[in-house]
């Protein structure tokens, strides 16, 4: 079950345990502005291939 | 949207999933890291000054005195542990055999910005209401900084910023509620 954290705990799961940032809006937002390190796959894009790049043995954070 | 992203990760096999609800919104009005096309665009939390003095409300007067007084300061940002601003004393408008607690005396709930919010928008506001300064908050009330109005104005004018660290007098400083 996901757990819903605070930007406190985000920044300590980037920095201390290598935390991956994903966007999930739509990239025309994602590309306005986004947290620096993010990587944008939209929502309605998030399926096995999109995520493949993506490292399963660290900690994911979406918003 | 990211509740239902968190759980669609999950069901790709990702164990380890957190949702940051808040999300970007909250990051920048904290003033953390941002990047994109519209970064270029300054915000308030870019340029606050950090270098607030701050006290609790339960700390001496007297010795609050003496600390804004060492850091060159005319003020002190009260706030709680988690820095959540709670008021503010200016002590030169203290009485000068003032006793007691800084909650005794503060003022309560001084009106502050977001860090997120443009320069151009903050500065008009500074400008109608004629004041120096500014406090800049994030969205869950913790204090960034000060913003000063002659460091918006070089901002915008993409000069240098100009020492604005003389105290501030009864016209010229933030008041208090919007």
């Amino acid at each position: 079950m996901p757990t819903s954290i605070v930007r406190e705990e985000v920044q300590r799961l980037i920095t201390g345990e290598a935390g991956q940032l994903v966007e999930v809006l739509p990239s025309e937002e994602y590309q306005d502005e986004h947290i620096e390190g993010a990587i944008n796959i939209p929502l309605k894009r998030l399926d096995r291939e999109t995520t493949s790049h993506l490292d399963k043995t660290r900690p994911l954070i979406v918003y | 949207m990211s509740p239902r992203a968190a759980w669609r990760l999950e069901t790709l096999g990702f164990t380890e999933v957190y949702d940051y609800v808040a999300g970007k919104a909250d990051w920048f009005a904290a003033g953390l890291p941002r990047e994109g096309r519209l970064t270029s665009i300054p915000r308030t939390g870019d340029i606050a000054r950090r270098d607030d003095v701050t006290c609790r409300h339960t700390e001496r007067i007297t010795d609050v005195i003496k600390k804004v007084r060492e850091a060159g300061k005319d003020t002190c940002i009260v706030t709680t542990d988690g820095w959540i601003v709670l008021g503010r004393v200016r002590i030169d408008r203290l009485d000068a055999d003032v006793q007691g607690q800084v909650g005794d005396v503060m003022e309560l709930g001084p009106t502050t910005t977001r860090a997120d919010t443009m320069i151009d928008s903050v500065l008009e506001r500074l400008n109608s209401r004629n004041v120096d300064n500014i406090l800049v908050a994030t969205s869950d009330g913790r204090l960034v900084g000060t913003l000063y109005r002659s460091d918006a104005e070089a901002r915008l004018n993409d000069g240098p910023a100009e020492d604005s660290g003389q105290p501030l007098d009864d016209e010229s400083c933030c008041c208090c509620k919007d």
